[in-house]
């Protein structure tokens, strides 16, 4: 992998069709709470978009709001040129479109590795069994875990698990995937084995919106890199503008805390 | 100075030395003194209590009430020239169990060691030289041999065809009703009023009848008891409460006195099933409960991997948190139904001669009068068999869904 040596590789084939359409965002907690206080972002087909931040600044929130899984009070949502409503035969269709890998893996601890992965091309593709099985046990091989397929989560290690939550959300062959800190509940060594999985995602042209700390990684494969604060979205920037001459002090100040 | 050999660095664990059962006996028993003292007077109280138990059993004690009765124990008023038919259920019964044994077991090599036969040998001993079950002991043991027998058949079948737990789980829905028609007649049989149903066979049938429908509606409730809707949530809650304050006694009498003056003459349910809704209608407000602590127990986090597959609700809660959830609260909702089997001793209030109100009826006939202790230690027996078995089998059960090994 050259992308290691390389300072600067990244350069998807983006293209200027957007996937994800975020105009002026609001959202407030139950408790009253002002989260996200109108944050816009255009993520483009194909590219890699990196969102950083400190912890509350409602990155986590804003991602979880691209497939639902958080109302938000104001502003527009679209995702594959449906907008996000209360209908919720829109919010099924988007959800099909969209994969999550979360921080905690949330593998259903009661299916094995190959039902987890098989579980939602059944139930809401409704691909016959062996053709799920078959495209599972592809993606399980891309992960590398393919000799577990039949073991349960509880078995395997934080990075294995992580790497069988991809697999899960890539089976349902979306057309962007949402990263909400996927490498934060693992231990060190195996932060490495799950960012080479996402490296290769994005080698591959998917589209991916990742809220992450890991620098090495938004250095190497984002295009570009974002800093929300407070609930605005601070700084837009390339990966290597971002790091070494971001344009915002609030973004330095954020640099120089966890450089 | 000491050489390190190879062997130091191998990875086997260190052998672990069983104790012998007189160092076994002075590490946890007599450690010291004051150990040495509590081993000494407990096991004192123990084996004086035995003592007199056991002397009592075989001298004091009077058990010809038993077997004298044992037709009334077992099935109350049953007229006996249809005790066949009851024969037969057991019949079904044991031959479904042995089967679900040796389908359940067929991968489990402790379900058919020595041990086992060992116990089923004890059975046979135990049914052979147990005065009580003298006058039967000639039908009972076939049954043993019949459990036996279809255990061993459901292993070989298990090992040959998958899908067969489908086939007993089905036979066993289907015994319920074979059991409803053998006990009631009907059908081409001689019908039994339900007046004549008693003793263990009412008491199990009450109770079977009663957890097979207080679990659904104790499902149902709580989930209404989390819905999103407040109209259903309200009702739920207030099902819940509003059951959950008043003693089974009370709901019990409600359904013997109460039921019947809403109800015009004729249209009248039977006091047995008046009898059974008021224990499931009971229990699943507890049950609800129980179910709704295992659905708080599953993280939030299954909810929105499912949702974010694209997973609508029926199927994220069918699939994915109905079964984490009702397999934390399996301890909780055996231990409903345990008491769900001890509260049908309650129905002998309200007139039903389930087990324990034969054995009352028993105890009020002057040729058995001051039979208490006989009669009484008989019941507790049979109600701790079947009480000790369902633990047993929720056990067994947790055991099997344990994925995390």
């Amino acid at each position: 992998m050259t992308q290691f040596q390389t300072e600067q590789s990244s350069a998807h084939q983006t293209g200027t069709e957007p996937v994800i359409v975020a105009r002026d965002v609001e959202k407030w907690y139950d408790n009253g709470f002002h989260v996200l206080k109108g944050v816009s972002m255009t993520v483009y087909k194909g590219e890699v978009l990196v969102v950083m931040g400190p912890s509350g600044s409602g990155k986590s929130t804003f991602i979880r709001t691209f497939n639902a899984l958080e109302p938000y009070q104001k502003g527009t949502i679209e995702v594959d040129g449906t907008t996000i409503s209360h209908d919720l035969k829109d919010i099924e269709a988007i959800r099909r479109e969209v994969g999550m890998v979360f921080q905690q893996f949330n593998l259903f601890p009661h299916l094995t590795v190959l039902q987890n992965v098989t579980l939602a091309p059944i139930w809401v593709r409704r691909w016959p069994k062996a053709k799920a099985q078959e495209v599972a046990m592809q993606l399980l091989e891309r992960v590398g875990i393919l000799e577990q397929a039949h073991k349960f989560p509880g078995q395997l290690s934080g990075g294995q698990q992580q790497r069988v939550a991809i697999a899960r959300s890539l089976a349902m062959q979306p057309k962007v995937m949402l990263f909400d800190e996927p490498t934060s509940a693992l231990d060190p060594e195996m932060v490495r084995e799950v960012l080479d999985v996402m490296r290769g995602l994005a080698d591959s042209g998917m589209t991916m919106v990742c809220v992450t700390h890991e620098v090495g990684f938004a250095r190497e494969v984002a295009d570009r890199v974002v800093l929300m604060d407070g609930g605005y979205l601070v700084e837009e920037n390339t990966p290597q503008e971002f790091f070494s001459n971001p344009r915002e002090d609030r973004t330095q100040k954020f640099l120089s805390q966890i450089l | 100075m000491t050489t390190v050999t190879p062997d130091s660095f191998s990875s086997a664990p260190p052998e672990v030395v069983g104790l012998g059962p007189v160092a076994w006996a002075k590490k946890n028993l007599f450690s010291d003194w004051f150990n040495s003292l509590l081993t000494v007077v407990i096991v004192g109280v123990f084996a004086w209590g035995a003592y007199r138990l056991v002397s009592w059993a075989l001298t004091a004690a009077q058990w010809q009430v038993i077997p004298n009765n044992f037709g009334l124990f077992m099935t109350g008023t049953f007229p006996s020239g249809l005790y066949p038919r009851i024969w037969a259920l057991l019949a079904i019964i044991c031959g479904l169990a042995g089967l679900s044994w040796g389908v359940l077991g067929r991968n489990v090599s402790t379900l058919f060691s020595r041990s086992v036969l060992i116990g089923l040998g004890l059975v046979c001993a135990f049914i052979v030289l147990f005065p009580p079950t003298r006058p039967s002991s000639l039908k009972l043991l076939p049954m043993v041999a019949l459990v036996a027998i279809a255990a061993a058949a459901g292993r070989q079948a298990g090992r040959k065809f998958l899908g067969i737990g489908k086939w007993v789980s089905l036979g066993w829905f289907l015994s319920y009703f074979a059991a409803l028609w053998l006990i009631g007649g009907g059908l081409g049989l001689t019908p039994v009023s339900t007046n004549d149903w008693g003793g263990l066979v009412l008491t199990l049938f009450t109770a079977v009848s009663g957890i097979v429908l207080c679990f659904p509606l104790g499902l149902l409730l709580a989930l209404g008891r989390r819905s999103a809707l407040p109209v259903v949530r309200w009702l739920s809650t207030a099902y819940i409460e509003l059951v959950r304050g008043v003693p089974l006694v009370a709901l019990l009498f409600m359904g013997q006195v109460m039921i019947p003056l809403f109800l015009p003459i004729g249209s009248r349910p039977d006091r047995i099933l008046r009898a059974i809704i008021a224990l499931a209608l009971f229990s699943a407000a507890y049950l609800a409960e129980n179910v709704r602590a295992g659905l708080q127990a599953v993280p939030r986090g299954q909810n929105e991997a499912a949702m974010s597959l694209g997973l609508n609700t029926p199927t994220t809660l069918g699939l994915i948190v109905l079964p984490q959830a009702l397999k934390i609260a399996i301890p909780a909702i055996v231990g409903q139904f345990i008491s769900l089997f001890q509260d049908t001793t309650l129905l002998s209030i309200v007139g039903l001669a389930e087990l324990l109100g034969i054995g009352r009826s028993i105890l009020a006939n002057p040729s058995y009068l001051g039979r208490y202790a006989e009669v009484y230690l008989f019941l507790a027996v049979i109600y701790w068999i079947f009480c000790y078995a369902m633990s047993l089998g929720s056990r067994k059960i947790e055991e099997k869904l344990n994925t995390n090994h």
